[in-house]
């Protein structure tokens, strides 16, 4: 049922750098710490517009903090 | 824990004993006998009733319990746990389908109304139970 995703992220490497905390994070793009930890781990793929908010709270591009591979 | 996920495991443990308990008390009033001779809705509105409520309570304790441990996060809810609930429903329908559809077989061989009711009782059953399971294995194991 659950289907592993392609898509990866470098969230917590640009937290970590940012000095954020998960709890500060997920604060900031409106979503619960769980949810947060789920996007790093990739357990869950957010949706555009939660990618969008995460991205814009480290002033960086989608591409820059998601990744899937070429084919 | 966050609050959906609680309510995911207090419906899914709860629907789990509710359909034991039914079972029990059905086959306990049969007495061996034929259980179309069963007096089978009091005993379904009671398990549903009992049901309903003991989920209430436990979810409200076990929010008041989360309250005092993180204040902030304890009645919150996202586009994760609408994701999720999403998907759990998506899985419920597919048993009240199937259960829906044998209702309608068994009225069309015009079976006891035993039959015809508890058919629709354990769709309604199964199908909590399965979209409980869904839902909870995708707030452990993810839904990507």
């Amino acid at each position: 049922m659950v289907k592993p995703t392609l898509v990866s992220n470098t969230i917590r490497s640009h937290r970590e750098a940012a000095g954020m905390t998960q709890a500060d994070l997920a604060r900031a793009v409106g979503v619960t710490r769980q949810t947060l930890i789920a996007i790093e781990q990739g357990r869950y793929s957010p949706t555009l517009e939660l990618a969008f908010q995460i991205a814009r709270a480290f002033s960086a591009g989608i591409d820059d903090l998601f990744q899937y591979p070429e084919r | 824990m966050v609050y959906e996920e609680r309510n995911a495991w207090v419906g899914l443990v709860i629907s789990v004993i509710a359909l034991m308990v039914y079972v029990v008390l059905v086959l306990q009033q049969a007495g061996g006998g034929p259980l179309t001779d069963v007096d089978w809705l009091p005993l379904m509105l009671w398990t549903i009733g009992g049901s309903i409520v003991i989920t209430i309570v436990l979810s409200v304790v076990w929010g008041m319990l989360a309250g005092l441990k993180d204040p902030d996060g304890a009645g919150r809810s996202d586009v994760r746990d609408r994701d999720i609930s999403r998907m759990g429903s998506r899985v419920e329908q597919a048993f009240l389908v199937i259960a829906g559809l044998a209702v309608i077989a068994l009225c069309a061989v015009g079976a006891d109304v035993f039959w015809i009711a508890n058919t629709m009782f354990a769709g309604f059953a199964v199908s909590a139970v399965v979209g409980g399971i869904a839902r909870v294995i995708a707030y452990r194991r993810g839904l990507v």
